[in-house]
Formats: C-alpha cells, structure tokens, sequence
C-alpha cells in the first residue's frame, strides 16, 4: 500500500491569481511521492502533466484550456497510478496488492474541481452536456479495458468476480428501475387524481411524505413482516417470487419511496399550466380526457420529468441498502468489503452507484432542459 | 395553545410519542405485543444494549453532525454570496448539484477506509452529506430575496452586516430550516446504516435482527427509527411554517419542490 502520498510540489501561490485556481492548487500541491512509485520518466512526465494543469489553473482564465490542462492531468494521474501498480507489484508474489493512496485521490479530486469549474464557466447546452457524458465513460471504459490498471487492487478484487458482478449490477438495475416503472405506472394516474379532486391531494401527499421520511432499512425491516405473511398465506404469491427476505421487500420499499415525487411534480406541473390555455383548447371543443392528453399534460412534461430524476438518481443510491435485507445489488460488495475492512470491495460497491447515480442525474437533467424548450 | 394541542394531526404526534416514551421506558412490558413475530422462542425485546441508551446514542450522532454541518453550510453560503466569494459561486452550485446524486451510503462507506470504524465515520458521512441541503437552500434564500427589500435595507443606511443580520437571514429562515430539516432526515436514515461499521445506534437492533432471523428485533428497531424520523421532521416543519407566518411571505416548507432535490435518501 505505498505510493503516491504527501510531498511538496507545486503549491506555491500568490493571491494575485485567480483564487479558486489557487485552492485548487493547494488541494493538489500536496503533491505525490512519485519517484518511489514509479520509474524516473514516467514519473517526471506524471509530474510535468500535474504542474502544467496547477500553474493553468493558477494562471489562465480559459475555460476551454483549463478543461483541457484538467483533462490531461487526469489521464496523467489515470495512467500513473496504473504505471504504478505494475512497477511496485513483486514478481515473485501473485497475492501482493497495490492500491492507490491519498496522494492520488486528492489529486483526482483536485483535477475534478478543476473540470467541473472549467465546464460550469462552459455554459454547456443539454446536448453539449451529453456529449461530455459519453465522452467521459468512453474514456473510462477504454482505460479499463486496455489493462493499464491491472495491477491495481480494485480491478484484482473486480476479476474474482466479474460473473458475480455483472449479476449484482443486473438486480441494482433491476431494483432501481423497476420500481420508477412501477412508480411512474401507479403515481401519474394517482398525480392526475389528486390533481382534480381536491380532497384526496393532502391526505394522499401527507401519508407518502410520512412514507419518505422513515428511514430505508427501517421501512425495508418493517415490509419483511407483512410481504413474509403474504408468502406464506396468499396462493401463488411465492411463486412468483414474493419472500418476506429479498427483493420483493426492497422493491416494494423503492416503490413507496417513489411514488411521492412521482405523484407530487404530476400536481406540481398540471396546476402549473395556464390557465388560459386551457381555456383555449376548451374553446376549441377538446374533451376533458383530450385536454389533459393533448394539453394539459405534454405542458407539464418538464416537472414530471424532474420528478423521474429525484426518483432514479435516489433509487440508484437506495438499492445499495436493498443487500442488507438479501436484495442483491452493488451493497453486496459494499457492506462485504465493510465486513472485511477490504477497502478495495466497499470502492467495488461503492463506486458503480455513484457513477451510475451521477450519469442518470445528468442524462435526465438534459432531457428535462431539451423537453423544456418553448413551454415556458 | 391548548386548542392548538388538540388538533387531530398533533393529538395524534402527541399519542404516538408519548407510546414511544412508554415503550422504551419499560420495552419488556411489551414483549407479548412482539412475541408472535419471533420462531423457537427467541427473545422478542432486544436486550444487548438498552434500547434508551441506542434511541439517545443515535440522536446524539444525527444532533451533532447536523448542528455541525449547518453552522459551516450556512456561513459558507453567507460567503459566497459577499462580493468577497462571488468567484466560488458558480463552482459550489455545481458541487451540490453533484454531491447530492451521491447515495449517503456511499459516502459513509467511502468514509470507513479513510478512518476506521465506529462512530467516527458514522459522524463524517452525515456532517458531509448535510452540508449539501443546508447549503442550497441557504445560498437560494439568500439570494431570491426581492431587491426591492434589500435596497429598502441599504436606502435606509444598514451596513452590509446589518442588512445580513436584520434582514437577510431573517427572510431566508424558513429556507434554512428546511434545509436543516433535510440533512437531519437523511442523517437519521445514513446512521442506521451506521451500525453497520459499528456505530452506535438503532440500526444494531435491525441488523440483529437481520443476522438472527428475528423478525420482532427488526420491526421494534424499524418502527422506533421510523417514528423518530417522522416527529423530528414534523418538528423541523412546524418551525419552519412559524418562521415564515413571521415574515409573512408564502410558506417554504408547503411548496412542493420540483427541482430535483431529494427528500429521503439512505
């Protein structure tokens, strides 16, 4: 477990600067002892990346040069970290297991803040915004398949179980999805409901709020009892898969946890359409039913989309939990690595959800501004 | 006041907490009510630790971490919307909108390696992930306040720090509260996963329950989270809608928030 941690480099500033630069600099001038971990050319090119991306950072106003000095350190740091690993594995020792240490993750860190900076002073568009996103896991997904990490630990512990793996990730999937369908199916009629009965809105919204607020492993604790009775009493319910212990629990829980942001941005954004348009399509002869088809609802389109967004990015983060009740999920990894105090299985279970989380988080918010265009 | 205590919805907070007081004063009084949801005679009332002792422990780790994480949400978001950190601005927005699509339970797992287990983790994950609510809704009272209210403030010659004393954060409360409100719900939720890595908290009674197939274990542990959760954000609700009929502007905690902000999330 050595490698790249605490020396000095490059964190020398002058408030002269731009100062989120020089914060960023700091962050990162902390700098890597990158000569024990690496041979001397790879790390001096480390290096020159590293102080070429602080002193742009520092210097530069240019977003689109800052994005790009951001960029080349991290591949720098990507590619180092792998260099790394292969230099300081033993030959003679197959079970020998290097990782990445402070060093590198305050690097990534600070390189990150640099390209989040760098693309917020961009003002990307939603499809500029999608571009970068398929950009960024191309390229993350070229550096795990070329092997240049596979000396890391990480992929190690991936590569024993790859198989187990790709299964967990199908019921994380599962899990997250399947109950924002479910949601969507039950909480857009119940939101078109509660939006013209006046008198089922409040309660409706009370009892869901008090839904959101327990906490999931209790809620996933409290559902094993009754869906446990409704396997053991309703015929034909265990065979299609409900068990008191599982995903039936974890499913149903996400279910409930979804239906209040589903159901509530419905009322939100139907009451949020004009009046007077409605009044027109009245005029125009359009039915009710049609109005609410053809009007009323492609209207309130955006809000409804912002609520599948809070429901997924949420869903994909509560899944995690839904291996503590035998759910299955990406938490297997996570709360076995706990177990074990093996850092490189809670990073396994840890970072597909919040990659995942984030990209549905961006994927959705521009597919919100797209569909937003023009109804304002 | 009295007939405010007697309106149904707060009778029946008022009912189901004084049950929960009850319940953990004497649980073994209750162990016949559990005793169906056991098999082969176990137990039906955790007895390892004192269930008092775990409900205190782990509202103490949630009052912490939140107290701690509003105090710096908030002056961070006083700063960055000084002239002095307007250049931080738009970097922190993006930040929060980032940091909140992490799951809460990755964050306080992430938190294990970098320092050990028990609370300290526990403590970390919650005051981090705090931050991020206190902080938007703090940076969007601030800065939606109505200018005409602000030069008002400064045409009647208030100094910048009375402006934000007087009238700034005043305006801004409810926003604030509900903000707190949000990291205390979701650190109530992060903690019982606390108990995971050894925290200490309700969530010891779930996962007991969990690993010895004790379904009454879950369901007390389950149910008294549950409980907490809902009353303290009652709470946080009815103060923030008091914050408000104060500066007598549409109430923050009534509106539905179509923004993509979470309201639970561990």
């Amino acid at each position: 477990m050595t490698t790249l941690a605490d020396a000095e480099m490059g964190g020398t500033a002058t408030p002269r600067f731009d100062r989120l630069g020089v914060v960023i600099a700091i962050a990162a001038g902390t700098g890597l002892r990158l000569f024990d971990a690496l041979p001397t050319m790879g790390a001096v090119a480390v290096a020159a990346a590293l102080v070429a991306a602080l002193v742009a950072a520092m210097a530069s106003r240019r977003p689109l040069f800052r994005l790009a000095l951001g960029a080349l350190a991290l591949a720098a740091l990507a590619l180092g970290a792998g260099a790394a690993g292969a230099h300081l594995t033993p030959t003679d020792n197959p079970y020998a297991r290097i990782a990445p240490a402070s060093g590198f993750w305050l690097g990534l860190f600070a390189t990150a803040m640099l390209m989040t900076d760098a693309m917020v002073r961009l003002k990307l568009g939603p499809l500029g915004r999608l571009v970068a996103l398929v950009i960024t896991a191309a390229l993350v997904a070229a550096l795990l398949a070329s092997g240049a990490w596979s000396h890391l630990s990480l992929i190690a512990e991936y590569r024993n179980r790859a198989d187990v793996f790709w299964r967990e990730a199908e019921s994380h999937l599962l899990l997250a999805a399947g109950s924002l369908a479910a949601a969507a199916i039950i909480g857009l009629p119940l939101g078109v409901l509660a939006y013209q009965v006046r008198a089922v809105r409040d309660p409706l919204i009370n009892i869901l709020n008090i839904i959101q607020t327990i906490p999931s492993m209790a809620l996933f604790g409290i559902l094993i009892a009754p869906l446990g009775w409704v396997a053991a009493h309703v015929p034909g319910a265990h065979a299609i898969g409900i068990r008191g212990i599982g995903m039936a629990p974890a499913f149903v829980a996400l279910f409930l946890y979804s239906l209040l942001p589903m159901m509530a941005n419905t009322v939100v954004g139907l009451s949020g359409v004009s009046r007077a348009v409605v009044d027109a399509a009245r005029g125009m002869g359009l039915t009710g039913r049609q109005r609410l088809m053809q009007v009323e609802i492609p209207l309130a389109l955006p809000v409804i989309l912002a609520g599948i967004r809070i429901v997924l990015v949420q869903n994909i983060g509560l899944a995690t939990v839904a291996a503590l009740i035998g759910g299955g999920g990406f938490g297997v990894f996570l709360f076995q690595g706990l177990g074990q105090t093996a850092t490189d299985l809670i990073l396994l279970g840890a970072l597909p959800p919040v990659a995942l989380a984030f990209a549905a988080a961006v994927l959705l918010d521009a597919v919100i501004e797209i569909s937003a265009r023009g109804k304002a | 006041m009295i007939r405010d205590l007697l309106r149904p919805g707060i009778l029946l907070r008022l009912v189901v907490f004084a049950a929960l007081v009850a319940f953990l004063a004497a649980p073994d009084r209750f162990a016949g009510l559990l005793a169906p949801l056991t098999s082969n005679g176990a137990p039906s009332i955790y007895t390892q630790s004192s269930l008092i002792d775990l409900t205190l422990a782990h509202l103490f780790t949630v009052a912490l971490s939140t107290f701690a994480a509003a105090v710096l949400a908030v002056g961070l978001a006083i700063f960055v919307t000084r002239p002095a950190g307007v250049e931080f601005l738009a970097l922190s927005r993006a930040i929060v909108n980032i940091g909140q699509t992490f799951p809460p339970v990755a964050v306080l797992a992430l938190s294990v390696p970098a320092m050990g287990f028990g609370e300290a983790p526990t403590r970390m994950a919650l005051f981090l992930y705090g931050l991020l609510p206190i902080f938007e809704n703090t940076l969007v009272g601030l800065s939606t306040l109505p200018p005409a209210v602000v030069e008002t403030a400064s045409a009647m010659g208030m100094t910048g720090r009375q402006r934000l004393l007087k009238v700034e954060l005043p305006l801004a409360m409810p926003l604030i509260i509900e903000g707190i409100r949000l990291s205390a719900v979701i650190g109530l939720a992060t903690a019982t996963i606390g108990s995971t890595v050894a925290a200490k908290g309700l969530g010891e009674v779930i996962v007991a329950g969990l690993l010895s197939n004790n379904l009454a274990f879950i369901v007390q542990g389950g149910v008294i989270t549950g409980i907490l959760a809902v009353l303290i954000s009652d709470i946080f609700t009815a103060v923030a809608r008091r914050a408000t009929k104060r500066r007598g502007a549409p109430s923050a905690a009534a509106r539905t928030e179509p923004d993509g902000r979470q309201t639970s999330g561990a």
